[in-house]
């Protein structure tokens, strides 16, 4: 089984406070500490289970700075074997459609049977990415996947978790695309001896020109989203006290239902 | 000069922050308030290598050396200072000795299994009446044919009701003082060998803290550790070594206070606006995290030297004794910014304050800490 899966470098903002750059389009990352993706956690932990059932082979994928070195050995120190990270700042990392495109680009050309990404980034949210690379590379995609059985090698039966906690199932041919949702497994911690492993597998940095890809295709002018602003919405307080005894609280209460509509 | 940690270093600080922020901290009010050993923490730390950390490849370890053994006795520290003792004990105080002074068949046979996470150990230095005195050891080993024969008491010893193996130092040569001082690797399951119940202890509650009973235990002659007499010198530099580790357990308690205060702050208004944004909160988180890190830093410092085989005891004393004032202070200020709240048992910083103090006593007092300082001064 031959496996490449996505992973993303993205903020923990719990901690830090959010403050736009005086640009008003990016983000005051400096005070923010940064790691894996959650979803794209439980796709390494899954590609790693499914390489000990099924043995086989995973090539670690990320666009990301130096810095994101240490998340991309920590899911070889869990059992990935190699990684590729991209570095070029040429890429409108903003685009999901742009960013599926650099990464087919580093998958293209090369044998694969799965590829996995988190269902969804923390940071932006598109949800787009995994489905995006799936038609960039000409496969199948199943996504928000919360369960998978490789069948004798050439099908995988996926579960995905729809609306109401709805289980649909699907068969696909292999190469595919999974998305991976969280909760799908339980993602282990890297045990010292791996974290030794890992630095002596492969991590491989390449740029645009390495990996083929043309720039002009995947940069600000080729991308057709534009961003235009980011900012941090007014704390408005809409809330009402009612006050009074019981009895008028209850008769004003009552009162703001009815003309709202909602009794 | 370079004060960036490795890629492996950095790889080991994540993975146990996040073992430990999940695994542990949800878990560690309730193993304090129950007193609870945390065995089932403990296996899977086994299973994560940690106790192989500090200790070469040859004998079951991982060979990554102190400074990274450091960062991980600070991030499970900062989550439960009572596996942190447990944790610490083992590595520095328990396995050390072997792996400093044994031979190559008691390495072979007790580091390893220590190292893996199979065995816990103890030491046993501490007498009722020889505790930084250690002239006044009372415990005596008698060689009697092939096997030495000891008798004696060790108090207030970490890990003593769950070990496996116990670094023990007795009086091999009576009258000669510290010069007649030996140490002994014993099996806890040797006959005579035996342990009272568990302190009831101010902080550290979950972690085992007991008596030691030996009445004619009878182990083999080679169960000797390096040679007669100089018991008294290794237990100093193995001394030196804990001291490093009691450094990183008191800053992960001051990183636990300093970042329970601070989120407090931030959330907790009066007057209308949150306590971080008055000046006196602010003054006293500052300092907080000011000492905080200095105490990292001299404690990362003594780590390194003693990995880089140079000589530590100088920095590892003034190490142990910076960041164990710094854990109680940062954890009184923690107390005070929380105010009421902070004296209950609903928020962890009470648990920070009793787990802080006893940074301050075991492996050599503040005082005593001065007195190894001073020393060095040349006084």
């Amino acid at each position: 089984m031959k496996m490449f899966v996505c992973i993303k470098y993205v903020p923990d903002t719990s901690e830090a406070e959010v403050k736009v750059n005086p640009d008003g389009v990016s983000v005051d990352s400096s005070r923010f500490s940064f790691d894996i993706n959650d979803a794209d956690n439980y796709a390494v932990e899954e590609s790693v289970l499914i390489k000990e059932a099924n043995e086989g082979d995973i090539t670690v994928l990320s666009i990301g700075p130096k810095q994101s070195d240490v998340m991309i050995r920590m899911a070889m120190a869990k059992g990935c074997d190699r990684a590729v990270r991209i570095e070029d700042e040429r890429i409108a990392g903003y685009d999901p459609l742009m960013v599926a495109k650099v990464l087919g680009g580093a998958v293209k050309g090369q044998e694969f049977d799965l590829v996995l990404t988190g269902c969804m980034a923390s940071d932006d949210w598109h949800m787009t990415t995994g489905v995006a690379l799936a038609e960039e590379l000409g496969v199948n995609h199943v996504s928000m996947v919360k369960k998978v059985e490789i069948l004798d090698g050439k099908k995988v039966k996926a579960y995905r978790e729809l609306e109401g906690g709805l289980m649909e199932v699907v068969e696909v041919e292999l190469p595919v695309v999974l998305t991976i949702q969280t909760g799908i497994n339980e993602p282990r911690y890297a045990p010292i001896r791996g974290i030794r492993e890992a630095q002596k597998k492969e991590l491989k940095v390449a740029n645009l020109d390495d990996l083929g890809i043309d720039a002009a295709e995947v940069n600000a002018d080729a991308s057709l989203v534009v961003l235009e602003q980011l900012y941090i919405p007014q704390v408005e307080s809409s809330a009402e006290f009612i006050e009074g005894e019981p009895d008028v609280k209850a008769e004003k209460l009552a009162s703001i239902l009815v003309k709202g509509g909602l009794v | 000069m370079d004060f960036a940690l490795s890629e492996s270093q950095l790889m080991i600080r994540r993975m146990v922050s996040d073992f430990a922020g999940k695994e542990l901290a949800p878990i560690a009010a309730e193993l304090d308030r129950e007193s609870r050993f945390p065995h089932a923490i403990l296996e899977k730390m086994a299973g994560l290598d940690l106790f192989a950390l500090p200790f070469s490849e040859d004998y079951g370890g991982t060979g990554d050396g102190y400074v990274a053994y450091v960062l991980a006795v600070e991030e499970i520290s900062k989550a439960c200072a009572s596996t942190g003792i447990t944790y610490a004990a083992h590595c520095s105080l328990g396995t050390n000795p072997v792996y400093l002074f044994g031979t190559e068949e008691q390495k072979l046979k007790w580091v390893t299994p220590c190292a893996k996470g199979e065995m816990l150990s103890a030491f046993g230095l501490t007498e009722p009446d020889a505790g930084s005195d250690a002239g006044g050891t009372k415990t005596t080993a008698v060689l009697d044919g092939d096997q030495w024969v000891i008798n004696g008491t060790k108090c207030f010893i970490t890990n003593a009701t769950y070990a496996g193996m116990v670094i023990i130092t007795a009086v091999t040569e009576p009258g000669q003082g510290t010069r007649g001082i030996s140490s002994f690797i014993v099996p806890t399951d040797t006959p005579g060998f035996s342990v009272t119940a568990p302190y009831e202890k101010l902080g550290l509650k979950a972690s085992d803290t007991a008596e030691i009973i030996m009445e004619d235990v009878c182990i083999p002659a080679d169960y000797l550790l390096g040679k007669r007499g100089e018991g008294f010198k290794q237990f100093m530099q193995v001394l030196d070594g804990g001291r490093i580790s009691i450094g990183a357990l008191s800053v992960g308690i001051a990183q636990a206070a300093l970042e329970a205060a601070l989120n407090y702050a931030r959330e907790r208004r009066q007057f209308g606006r949150p306590l971080s944004k008055f000046q006196a909160i602010q003054f006293k988180l500052a300092d907080m995290a000011t000492r905080t890190e200095l105490a990292r830093l001299a404690v990362h410092r003594a780590a390194w030297l003693k990995d880089q085989g140079q000589t530590f005891t100088r920095e590892s004393a003034m190490a142990k004794l910076f960041a164990s004032e710094t854990a109680v202070a940062a954890a009184l200020e923690a107390i005070q910014i929380f105010g009421g709240y902070g004296y209950t048992r609903e928020y962890p910083v009470e648990r920070y304050l009793r787990d802080a103090k006893l940074m301050e006593i075991g492996e050599g007092t503040s005082e005593i800490q001065r007195l190894v300082i001073a020393r060095q001064l040349g006084c």
